[in-house]
């Protein structure tokens, strides 16, 4: 009988794609070798960067409840993948994000009223402001992944050392886009990196009943892209593997994957009770052992950085920014529906001219 | 005119090749991205010599990838270039449907204009050529149904070249449907260097009193075929070739309906929900108390395009189409 190899090999992944970790879930460094990126600066930099959009996310969660703005989707948990990756982009660079990564698209400059008003309805929200390239958030999964290897194509072919990201869940990696994003970008070897943040739930569905496969670094290996996984909870650890894969990008060498294992502690969005599919004492379990904020604090504290009045500062600032930031989105002017028509073409056509004047009409507007 | 060298009437496969080749000429944001188009000049030829005069950074071979390449296409039509996409049959787009509907034709009113996807799908349409199964679909109303996306098809070599310049040079999303049954079957003198037709004008093919024939793709010479034998009964028909099936010519609907009061829609696609029937609505809408007769439709059939040993039976024919003119006009 002829026994076909491989049955083993998959699982020995894990090993062939180890967890890379700079910072313990104690806040120790663990690596010799780069123990110079250790800063107190960049320490303080990561700190408040995650405590800003923590700050944000939970404050979306009770405008939701408040009803002030629609369904929103939190990312609680994963604060480190998303500063630490959106922290090494330059600002020519091009930003994919999904609906979840709204905290890396504040970090990297996305304006936090605009953020709001895409929550609430408008899509307004979905403009970056100073010439950012923020793509509006994908919403279906992966989709947005062959737009980076795209915008990627196109910075080659214009001559810059401009990269984008895409940035993309665990659930995204059994979707065709993913394979024929990363296929393309192989082929054309296009600067682009390909940022999955693997919180282990598609809504409710488990990576156990999403892939066969342990790791998603190793998919890469069929693209002959080069992927690593990584601690998605050190934010030391996603900015160090992330800055590396841009200077690859910036330098021609192509696309890179990484998996950035974390969790999401709360629920997919505003609408579902993840109760229901899963065990929340995990969650806990993880917020008590794993979180990157907590980290970051311990490590703060070990190096002797840590100041009470310099965090409650922090903590204050961005309550005060986000306050200001929700004050805007609910001071923003009314929607005005002519406008619905004058963005489907840039020059309008016949049919949606007389909608528009019939709209119009209906509500006694004079445009 | 520019030189007294006679030019060689072009066929409809060589006045898009031509178009092609002006705009990669003129813009250096233009590229052209497809399976088989490069080394192979495409699978009927329309981007023959296209990559030994412009490269392979701009004449490019995909992977076997619709999804993919046209995701990619949509990122770089968003950050300044200007992608013109084979797909090899319209019935191998399906893949690539997520992408133009959930992205390609909406990332403009998603931003408010910010962003942008001035992008050109060319796709090989229509049965009529003994194909294999699935390279026949003529599902041109799935296209018009996505708000925001225009739909082009030209039938004639002058106004495939025309509109295939005007399509690489509009800011929006562009599907380019090419009827495959005319590539080759007729040529005709088309001016060298860049012209454009008017995106969203239909054009008089033949001017009559008794019946408006409206139809498009290779649709317009079976009417045109149609009104000929026609004229021996003595019924005079108007033929509209409508090019662009989104937006529509309603205009030129009107007017014409207007004038003869009775009208017959050709198209090779299924009925149901069809483009045919918006143009009936844009009849009813515009011109019903001028109608003498109610407008008829002469279409495939509601079944999936059959096996090329049924297709005849499938396809409008001018007999058909007599048929249907003789029911108006007697009505």
């Amino acid at each position: 009988m002829t026994v076909i190899p491989g049955k083993e090999r998959g699982r020995t992944m894990e090993k062939t794609y180890p967890i890379q970790q700079l910072l313990d879930p104690d806040g120790k460094w663990t690596s010799e070798e780069l123990r110079s990126l250790l800063t107190e600066e960049r320490t303080k930099s990561f700190y408040m960067n995650m405590v800003r959009i923590r700050t944000f996310d939970r404050k979306a969660i009770s405008l939701q409840r408040q009803g002030r703005i629609g369904t929103y989707a939190p990312f609680e948990g994963q604060e480190a993948s998303q500063v630490g990756s959106a922290l090494c982009l330059l600002q020519d660079d091009w930003m994919f994000p999904t609906y979840r990564d709204h905290g890396a698209a504040m970090t990297f400059g996305h304006s936090l009223r605009n953020v709001l008003l895409f929550w609430n309805g408008r899509n307004e929200g979905n403009i970056p402001p100073n010439g950012l390239k923020i793509f509006p958030p994908g919403i279906p999964i992966a989709t947005q992944i062959p737009h980076a290897a795209g915008a990627a194509f196109a910075e080659k072919r214009k001559g810059t050392k401009n990269a984008a990201i895409a940035f993309f869940g665990d659930g995204a990696t059994s979707e065709g886009d993913f394979h024929e994003g990363l296929n393309f970008a192989a082929v054309f070897q296009s600067p682009v990196i390909f940022f999955n943040q693997n919180n282990q739930y598609a809504i409710s569905v488990p990576l156990s009943k999403q892939m066969k496969t342990k790791t998603i670094a190793q998919k890469a290996l069929a693209y002959d892209i080069p992927s690593l996984r990584i601690d998605g909870n050190d934010v030391y650890a996603v900015y160090h593997y992330v800055t590396q894969a841009l200077e690859r990008a910036r330098a021609g060498n192509g696309p890179t994957l990484i998996e950035a294992v974390t969790w999401r502690y709360g629920a997919h969005t505003t609408a579902d009770d993840p109760s229901k599919y899963r065990d929340q004492q995990e969650s806990n379990l993880r917020r008590e052992q794993f979180d990157p904020i907590l980290r970051i604090e311990k490590c703060l504290k070990i190096n002797g950085w840590y100041e009470e009045g310099w965090t409650q500062d922090i903590k204050q600032q961005a309550v005060e920014e986000i306050e200001q930031a929700v004050m805007e989105m609910e001071d923003f002017p009314a929607p005005d529906p002519a406008v619905l028509f004058d963005h489907v073409y840039k020059n309008p056509v016949p049919s949606l001219v007389k909608q528009k004047s019939y709209l119009m009409g209906l509500l006694g507007g004079n445009s | 005119m520019k030189s007294s060298v006679e030019r060689k009437p072009l066929t409809l496969a060589g006045a898009i090749n031509e178009a092609l080749s002006v705009m990669l000429e003129e813009d250096e944001r233009v590229l052209l991205l497809g399976e088989d188009i490069g080394q192979n000049g495409g699978v009927f030829r329309v981007t023959e010599g296209l990559k030994d005069a412009f490269g392979e950074d701009r004449v490019i071979d995909t992977p076997l990838s619709e999804a993919g390449f046209v995701g990619a296409a949509i990122g770089m039509a968003a950050n300044g270039l200007k992608p013109v996409v084979e797909i090899q049959f319209l019935g191998f787009i399906y893949p690539a449907y997520e992408q133009l509907m959930t992205h390609a034709v909406r990332l403009r009113s998603r931003t408010m204009g910010h962003f942008t996807v001035p992008l050109v799908i060319r796709a090989p349409y229509g049965a009529g050529v003994r194909a294999p199964e699935i390279h026949c679909d003529s599902t041109e109303s799935i296209f018009t149904h996505m708000p925001g996306l225009k739909v082009v098809c030209p039938s004639s070599p002058y106004d495939a070249k025309g509109l295939m310049i005007a399509a690489i040079e509009d800011p929006d999303p562009v599907l380019f449907l090419e009827p495959m049954r005319q590539y080759r079957s007729s040529a005709e003198e088309v001016p060298e260097g860049k012209y454009t037709v008017e995106i969203g004008k239909g054009k008089t093919m033949l001017e009559g009193e008794d019946v408006t024939i409206i139809a498009w793709g290779a649709m317009v010479s079976v009417s045109m075929k149609a009104a000929e034998s026609l004229l021996q009964e003595n019924v005079s028909c108007e033929v509209i070739d409508l090019r662009t099936l989104s937006p529509i010519d309603e205009d030129l609907i009107a007017s014409s309906v207007q004038k003869t009061g009775r009208t017959v829609i050709v198209q090779e696609s299924h009925p149901q929900s069809s483009v045919a029937n918006d143009v009936l609505s844009i009849i009813n809408d515009t011109s019903f108390l001028y109608q003498k007769a109610p407008a008829a439709k002469v279409s495939g059939f509601d079944m999936p395009v059959p096996y090329f040993g049924y297709e005849d039976f499938y396809l409008p024919t001018p007999e058909r189409v007599v048929q249907a003119v003789m029911d108006v006009v007697n009505f």
